[in-house]
C-alpha cells in the first residue's frame, strides 16, 4: 500500500444513538492522508456529533472506526498525541493569557523546553498574535480567539487536524486571513477535516466535500464534481415585482428545471443562452446570471426548509 | 468498575495528572496573594474569637486548653471544606463554565487524569491551609511540639477524601445551587459531630455511633494527637476508613464523569 493510500481516518457504519435518536446514522468514511475534507450539513445535521467520535470525546453506539491506524475509542488517548482539534465553540482558559493558553496546553501533551518556545514564537506568528502574548483571552476579538484555537491545536504537529467550523462568527478579514493559514497547513501536508456553513469557504480550500443531513451522508466529491453531478451549469435568477408574470408568460419554458424561492424565480439550464436572451428582450425584469455553485447543490440535497436544531 | 479501576491505574502509573495539578496551581499562583491572606486571617480568627472567647467559658476541654482542641480541629476541618469547595464550585466552574476539561480531553489526557489531577489539587490546597493554622497555632502557643508536622501528610489524604467525595457531586450537578444540598446535608453535619468544636463523648449513643462511620471524625482522630504533641491510636482503622473514602468516590467520580462527558 503506498503511502498516500494509508487511510487517515476510516469509519465503518458508524452510528450514535441518543435514546431513540439517531444522530449519526451508519456513515462510511475514508480519508486519505493529505486530504483536505470538508463535511457540510444543515443545523443537527449530525457534523459535531461525527467529529467528537473521530476524536474519541463520544463513544460510537455501533460501527468500527479507526484514525491515524488507531482503533478508536479503544486506542483514541494515544491517538489523540497525533491530532489537533478546533472545537466549534472556543474552550480557550479565560484564566490564563494567550501564550500561557499556548503552554499549558502543550503541557497537556507533556511538551516543555526551549524547542516548545521556538515553536510557540512560531503560532504566534503564524496566528498574527504576537502583539497579543500577554492579552487576556476575553480581551481579544472574535478573530483572535478563532485564530488561537487554531494554533492551540497545532502545538502537538499534529498529523490530522479536525475543525469544526472555524470561520463562524469572523468578518470577512478574518475570514481571509484563516483560509490563508488554512491553505498553508494544507501545503505541508496536514491532512484537514472542517465543517462550514459558508459554501465558498468550502468550495475553495477542499478537495474532496461531503454532504451530510439527518445523520447520513448524501453525497461525496471534488467541489467541481459536485456541481455537475447535480446542478445544470448555467443558473439564472429572476426576481422583482413582474417576475412572476414573466415566469408564467415566458421563462417556465425556456429552462430545463425552474423553482420559486421566496421572490425569486430560479433557473437551471444546460444552454443559457434562450433565458438570457429572452431576459434582455424585456426590459424591466431584474435578473442574474451565474454558474451553479456549490449552494444550488447544498439546497438540492438538503431541502430548502429551515432546520430548528 | 474495573474499566474504571484500570483507567485510574493508569493515570496513576502515567503521571499525566499532574499536568492538570499544574494548570490549576498557575491559576492559583496568580491571585495567591489574596488566597494566602485568606488561609491565615480566617484561623486566625476563629482562634482568637472562639479560642479565646468561648475558651474563657469552656475552660479546659479534654485536659486540654478549648484553643488547643479547636486548632487541632480547625485544621482538620478547614482541611475538609477547603477541598471540598474546591471540588464542587471551581471544579464545577471549570467542567461546565469555562469547559477547561472539554479542552483537557481533546489531549491524550483521559477523564481519570483529569479527575485525579482535581483531586490532588482539592488536596494540595488543603494542605496549604493546613500549614497556615498550624504556624498560626503555633504563634498562639496551641500546638504540641515539632511532630506536628507529621500531619501534613494526613492532611493531604484527608483533602484527596473530601476532594473526591465532592467531585462525585460536581458529576452529577446541573448547577451550583445543587451544591448546598451536599453542604447542608453533609459537610455541615459532619463539621458539627464529627468532633472538631467539641467531643463526642458526651453526645447520644446514636450520635456518636453514626460519627464512627464519617470520614471527619477519623480525620480528627489521627490528626489532634500529633497536633497536641501525643500518639493518635489505632492509625491502621482511621487510614482505612479514610483511603475507602477517597477510593470509592474516585472511581465513582471517573464514572460519572466519563458519561457526562459524553464516553
Ligand atoms: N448529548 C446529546 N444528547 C441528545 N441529543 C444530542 C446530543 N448531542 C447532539 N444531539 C443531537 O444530535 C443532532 C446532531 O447534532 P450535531 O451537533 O452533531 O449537529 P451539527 O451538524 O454539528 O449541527 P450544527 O451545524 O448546528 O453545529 C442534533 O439534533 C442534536 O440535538
Ligand atoms: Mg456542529
Amino acid at each position: 500500500m503506498s503511502d498516500d493510500q494509508v487511510q487517515v481516518i476510516d469509519a465503518r457504519l458508524l452510528s450514535k444513538h441518543y435514546g431513540r435518536y439517531t444522530a449519526v446514522d451508519a456513515v462510511d468514511v475514508k480519508i486519505r492522508r493529505g486530504e483536505f475534507w470538508g463535511l457540510l450539513g444543515p443545523n443537527g445535521a449530525g457534523k459535531t456529533t461525527f467529529l467528537r467520535m473521530i476524536t474519541g470525546a463520544i463513544a460510537p453506539s455501533s460501527g468500527s472506526l479507526r484514525v491515524l491506524e488507531y482503533p478508536v475509542p479503544a486506542q483514541a488517548r494515544p491517538m489523540r498525541r497525533r491530532i489537533g482539534v478546533v472545537p466549534q465553540l472556543d474552550n480557550l482558559d479565560p484564566d490564563f493569557s494567550v501564550i500561557e493558553n499556548l503552554r499549558t496546553y502543550a503541557g497537556y501533551f507533556g511538551l516543555s523546553g526551549p524547542d516548545l518556545d521556538t515553536h510557540i514564537e512560531g503560532l504566534l506568528e503564524f496566528a498574527a498574535l504576537e502583539s497579543k502574548r500577554d492579552a487576556r483571552i476575553s480581551a481579544l476579538s472574535g478573530g483572535m480567539q478563532r485564530r488561537l484555537s487554531l494554533v492551540r491545536a497545532l502545538v502537538n504537529q499534529p498529523d490530522l487536524l479536525i475543525l469544526d467550523e472555524p470561520t463562524t462568527g469572523l468578518d470577512p478579514q478574518a475570514r481571509q486571513l484563516m483560509w490563508q493559514r488554512l491553505r498553508e497547513l494544507k501545503s505541508k501536508g496536514i491532512t484537514v477535516v472542517l465543517t462550514t456553513h459558508y459554501m465558498e469557504e468550502a468550495q475553495r480550500l477542499c478537495d474532496r466535500i461531503t454532504i451530510m443531513d439527518h445523520g447520513r451522508l448524501l453525497d461525496s466529491a471534488s467541489p467541481s464534481e459536485l456541481i455537475k453531478r447535480h446542478i445544470e451549469p448555467h443558473v439564472v435568477e429572476v426576481y422583482g415585482d413582474d417576475a412572476e408574470a414573466w415566469h408564467l408568460g415566458v421563462g417556465a419554458g425556456l429552462a430545463d428545471r425552474s423553482e420559486q424561492v421566496g421572490e425569486t424565480w430560479l433557473y437551471y439550464a444546460l444552454d443559457e443562452e434562450p433565458l438570457v436572451d429572452a431576459l434582455k428582450a424585456s426590459h424591466g425584469i431584474s435578473y442574474l446570471h451565474r454558474p451553479a455553485n456549490l449552494e444550488d447543490v447544498f439546497v438540492k440535497l438538503t431541502g430548502r426548509e429551515l432546520r430548528e436544531a | 468498575m474495573a474499566v474504571t479501576w484500570v483507567q485510574l491505574l493508569d493515570s496513576l502509573r502515567g503521571g499525566r495528572w499532574r499536568a492538570v495539578w499544574w494548570r490549576n496551581f498557575r491559576v492559583w499562583q496568580r491571585l495567591a496573594g489574596p488566597a494566602i491572606l485568606g488561609n491565615f486571617g480566617e484561623p486566625l480568627l476563629y482562634l482568637l474569637a472562639l479560642g479565646y472567647g468561648l475558651g474563657s467559658f469552656v475552660g479546659d476541654m479534654q485536659g486540654m486548653r478549648y484553643i488547643v482542641f479547636l486548632a487541632s480541629g480547625i485544621v482538620v476541618s478547614s482541611a475538609m471544606t477547603t477541598a471540598s469547595f474546591e471540588g464542587m464550585y471551581s471544579a464545577y466552574t471549570r467542567m461546565e463554565v469555562q469547559r477547561t476539561w472539554e479542552s483537557i480531553l481533546t489531549t491524550p489526557l483521559s477523564v481519570a487524569d483529569v479527575v485525579f489531577g482535581e483531586a490532588v489539587w482539592g488536596a494540595t490546597k488543603s494542605v496549604f491551609s493546613g500549614v497556615a493554622i498550624l504556624l498560626v497555632a503555633t504563634v498562639l502557643g496551641a500546638v504540641g511540639d515539632a511532630r506536628a508536622i507529621l500531619v501534613l501528610p494526613l492532611v493531604l489524604l484527608t483533602g484527596l477524601c473530601f476532594a473526591s467525595m465532592s467531585l462525585v457531586v460536581t458529576a452529577v450537578s446541573r448547577s451550583y445551587d445543587f451544591f448546598l444540598y451536599y453542604t447542608t446535608l453533609v459537610i455541615t453535619p459532619m463539621l458539627l459531630i464529627g468532633g472538631v468544636f467539641f467531643p463526642l463523648d458526651r453526645m447520644p449513643q446514636a450520635i456518636q455511633i453514626a460519627a464512627q462511620g464519617l470520614p471527619l471524625t477519623h480525620a480528627v482522630a489521627l490528626i489532634r494527637p500529633l497536633v497536641i504533641g501525643t500518639i493518635p491510636h489505632h492509625v491502621a482503622l482511621h487510614l482505612l476508613v479514610l483511603g475507602l473514602y477517597t477510593l470509592v468516590p474516585l472511581m465513582l467520580a471517573v464514572r460519572l464523569v466519563n458519561r457526562r462527558m459524553g464516553g
